[in-house]
């Protein structure tokens, strides 16, 4: 494996660098789930050219960018409850067959958010453990497990500092062991059963991640 | 079974026989798909202690939301019930009156889908090493870790579609199909909601998604005619 490219020319990855990020290394023509929030903007930097095709897990493959005037279709929704529109080529299917996609492995990438990550992959995604918090966990176990390939896309810290690429998830695991790639603004890491690995780093240097992630990083 | 759906006439008629404490599965994603009508009517009908399961736990105050906030239903089994306009569900939830199970909703379609199909239960990936895998038989197949997960019938299904015909057989438009398909197999009684009512054979059978053989009442909330309408 190459080793770690630290841009410290520069600042931290600002949202829309790291989306657009994220969109380069998805594979052409692969079928992508974009999950909630900041993933959903990842396709605003998918070029028609990657002949990438979006999979919503309410029932579509096919799925466009949002609606809008006319456009607006409130059968036609995204996972977020947002309507979109359809491109050439879509399909719909019932809930069972989306998510017999899911875990059957048929889905290439999945793009989702983090509250933690562990460095040999856990994603916590879903449940803050708050006592009072209702819990709500929609596609995103069945998502974790399901794709091929698991991105996190994610700020590296908290914003009080603390690091969310962490040794041992703290909250309520969504997923074990299925995490591949951590997209954050300061650096990106894959990982495997053996921990992190820094693929490249931004605005930070090799001791500072170390210092603030707390974690060995080769 | 009958292989010509009776007509039922308004939605009061297609669920005037839920009882009390009737599993209740209510198609819909958010709003696309939700059976409103059938639910309004659910509501007026008055059955209590009522389980449902829906992806969500209603949104607003209208449709599965106002059957909530009616104190008609006593748990909801769902997957996602915390949105920004879920206030009647998070109150009753906060407040101990109504009862949550959260199921993954991969898992949550299929339960229905087995229930629908004659199995007795699967060996599912989904939440495996998570808080939602506490009570299950694990099993390990191939190297990969799985948890069983039983199936999920309804008493009733209230779905909507977009068009049936006299038979019953129903398609549904774009993503507003969600849930509707897998919960007509799993109810011993599926009531669908419909935008329209078309004559026999003036679907496209390559194009129906539910077989008639799945669905017991249609209620129209538009046109209807022998001859049908546009396809």
């Amino acid at each position: 494996m190459s080793s770690p490219t630290y841009h410290v020319d520069r600042g931290p990855l600002a949202k829309d660098e790291l989306a657009a990020l994220v969109a380069r290394n998805i594979p052409d023509g692969s079928f992508v789930n974009l999950g909630i929030g900041q993933p959903t903007t990842v396709a605003d930097h998918l070029s028609p050219e990657q002949g990438v095709v979006l999979h919503t897990e309410n029932g579509m493959l096919g799925m466009g960018r949002a609606a809008v005037g006319d456009e607006i279709d409130p059968d036609l929704i995204n996972a977020g409850k947002i309507p979109v529109i359809e491109t050439p080529g879509a399909a719909y299917f019932h809930h069972a067959d989306s998510f017999a996609m899911m875990r059957g492995g048929h889905l290439d990438v999945c793009v989702l958010g983090a509250f933690q990550v562990s460095v040999n992959g856990d994603l916590a995604n879903w449940h803050t453990g708050a006592p009072d918090a209702i819990p709500a966990v929609g596609g995103a176990m069945d998502l974790a497990i399901g794709a091929r390939q698991v991105f996190v896309m994610m700020s590296l810290f908290t914003k009080t500092g603390e690091s969310k690429l962490v040794e041992r998830c703290s909250y309520p695991l969504t997923g074990v062991n299925c995490v591949t790639t951590v997209f954050t603004n300061h650096a990106i890491f894959d990982l495997s059963p053996h921990g992190a690995r820094v693929r490249a780093a931004y605005g930070i240097s090799a001791d500072e991640l170390r210092v603030r992630t707390g974690l060995i990083l080769p | 079974m009958i292989a010509h759906y009776r007509d039922q006439g308004g939605a009061d008629e297609a669920v005037a026989d839920v009882p009390d404490g009737a599993t209740v599965l209510i198609g819909g994603f958010g709003s696309a798909g939700q059976p409103v009508e059938l639910i309004d009517a659910l509501r007026r009908q008055g059955a209590k202690e009522l389980v449902v399961v829906n992806n969500n736990a209603g949104n607003g105050d209208h449709g599965l939301a106002a059957l909530l906030a009616a104190g008609q239903v006593a748990k909801i089994i769902c997957s996602f019930p915390r949105q920004v306009d879920s206030w009647i569900f998070d109150d009753l939830y906060r407040s101990g009156r109504v009862q949550l199970e959260v199921v993954p909703q991969g898992t949550l379609a299929e339960r229905m889908r087995a229930a629908g199909a004659g199995i007795g239960g699967f060996y599912c990936p989904t939440g495996v090493g998570t808080p939602l895998a506490q009570g299950k038989e694990a099993r390990t197949i191939d190297g990969r870790d799985y948890l069983l997960e039983l199936p999920l019938p309804g008493d009733y299904a209230l779905i909507k579609a977009h068009r049936a015909d006299r038979m019953g057989n129903l398609v549904y438009r774009k993503t507003a199909r969600n849930f509707g398909p897998v919960m007509a197999t799993a109810a011993a009684t599926t009531i669908v909601q419909v935008g329209q009512v078309v004559a026999t054979g003036a679907l496209d059978p390559e194009a129906v998604v539910t077989p008639s053989i799945y669905v017991d009442r249609v209620v129209c909330q538009g046109q209807t005619g022998p001859e049908g309408g546009a396809q």
